[in-house]
């Protein structure tokens, strides 16, 4: 599974994050799926992917580093692939 | 359920020690019921004159939007037999709390159904507890799978996809997996499977309802074969001992990421738990259900490292936790010992070992013979 961190992200209208001590939890209110989002670091990632250009700004801009790239690429197909998030027109 | 993590670690620690809300939790509207399963857990039928009234359950909702609670599993009892039942739903929906209901159907006419397919956050989930009428209404009553089918057919031709279909696994259906798969894909609807509880009137029945062990067997087969396209409410994470987890969140959620709300107000561990063993406290008692989410002895006690009692030396404690509490306190074994249907037999040893004597009554019972036991009809 890839995921192009060069395109633009955004979080899907119908999913609502609620902030954890561990990270976060994501629903979608329209796939009732329930998502875990196991660092912080990840809900910053994903809260800023409206208002950057691109799915690796959006990472950069929440400080992560280069060798944790891959594996936050991996948890955006991930939720990519659930619905969660979409790319952007 | 799944878990996206970029970073190793244990989620399941993080949930054992306990949430500021609940992920999601289970809301019985009333006790009042059209039908009289065999094996229902909250020993439904007669309303409760206690119950919440429209007000108070509005004020619930006003707290689980404010908890961010992202939806509610409302239930009975029959809770469509309420008046206010969709004024109830629509205040929910309209404070970002969604709603999946159970229901026995009988109440889904076609302009519910119509109703129903239009919204995006409520679910609907259709209750039935046999393939083939014969089954099914040998518990949930004569003519119960007609009405369930005719409420399927009315939300399938209003376009409502993905619907509920929701079936306790019992010794008398464990044969019919399949044949439940093919009514559900009929309905353009989702299978749900859950595990029978020795709870509510289900302590009476549970010797001759709950599968066998090598029903079990085929049961986990079956639903590892099927992984995430049956839902399961993550109740069988005691199969975990055969060795791969289910999908699913691996743990007991009592008090811990679920709860239940009754229909006078009590708050219990889990659906499954209506008893005053776990009983946190009441939505009306001073500080709501926040409160008693956040502060009560009983949820915080649940929240503490759990002892693995005599599960402490099986290597298989890992994977099923020592399965579920309620399904050992109504059986009358220890909370911290073997699942009565613990899957490599420390069970039935521990069952044997049980005095022969009175298991605990759940409480309260709103049978209907229980009330005419008791002269109040």
């Amino acid at each position: 599974m890839s995921f192009d961190l060069d395109r633009a992200w955004r979080l899907d209208d119908q999913v609502s994050l609620r902030p954890e001590t561990f990270g976060a939890l994501a629903y979608h209110f329209g796939n009732r799926r329930l998502t875990f989002l196991k660092t912080r670091k990840l809900l910053d990632v994903v809260e800023s992917l409206e208002s950057e250009p691109t799915g690796r700004a959006a990472c950069l801009e929440a400080g992560v580093s280069e060798q944790e790239l891959p594996a936050y690429a991996a948890a955006l197909a991930r939720l990519a692939e659930a619905g969660m998030i979409g790319e952007r027109a | 359920m799944s878990a996206i993590a970029p970073a190793p670690g244990r989620l399941i620690d993080r949930f054992e020690s306990g949430l500021d809300a609940p992920i999601c939790l289970t809301w019985e509207l009333t006790y009042a019921c059209n039908l009289a399963c065999v094996h229902c857990l909250s020993s439904s039928g007669r309303r409760d004159p206690n119950e919440l009234s429209t007000e108070e359950c509005l004020r619930i909702v006003d707290e689980l939007g404010q908890m961010q609670v992202f939806y509610v599993n409302i239930g009975g009892g029959e809770p469509t037999v309420r008046r206010d039942f969709w004024e109830i739903v629509d205040y929910a929906t309209a404070n970002s709390v969604g709603v999946k209901f159970s229901t026995n159907g009988s109440r889904i006419t076609d302009e519910v159904a119509h109703r129903l397919a239009a919204s995006d956050y409520v679910d609907v989930q259709i209750s039935i507890d046999g393939a083939t009428a014969e089954v099914n209404d040998a518990v949930r009553g004569a003519g119960s799978f007609a009405t369930a089918t005719g409420a399927m057919e009315r939300l399938a031709e209003a376009g409502f996809r993905g619907f509920k279909l929701s079936v306790v696994c019992t010794r008398q259906n464990a044969g019919q997996l399949d044949a439940f798969k093919s009514i559900a894909e009929r309905y353009d609807a989702q299978l749900r499977l859950t595990r029978l509880r020795p709870s509510g009137r289900g302590a009476d029945v549970w010797d001759e309802l709950h599968p066998t062990a090598e029903q079990q067997r085929q049961l986990y087969d079956w639903l590892l074969a099927h992984g995430e396209e049956v839902l399961t409410g993550d109740s069988f994470f005691h199969l975990g001992a055969f060795g791969d987890s289910l999908p699913g969140l691996n743990l007991c959620g009592a008090g811990r990421v679920v709860c239940l709300i009754d229909p006078v107000g009590g708050v219990y561990a889990c659906p499954f738990a209506i008893h005053d063993e776990f009983l946190a406290g009441n939505v009306r008692d001073p500080g709501g259900f926040t409160r008693v989410w956040r502060e009560s002895d009983l949820f915080a006690e649940l929240r503490e490292p759990q002892s693995a009692g005599a599960c402490a030396s099986c290597g298989m404690y890992d994977s099923c936790r020592g399965g579920c509490m309620a399904a050992k306190f109504f059986t009358g074994l220890p909370t911290d010992g073997p699942d009565p249907e613990c899957v490599l037999g420390h069970g039935e040893e521990a069952l044997a070992a049980v005095a022969a004597g009175p298991t605990p009554r759940p409480s309260p019972d709103h049978s209907i013979q229980a009330v005419i036991r008791s002269g109040l009809i």
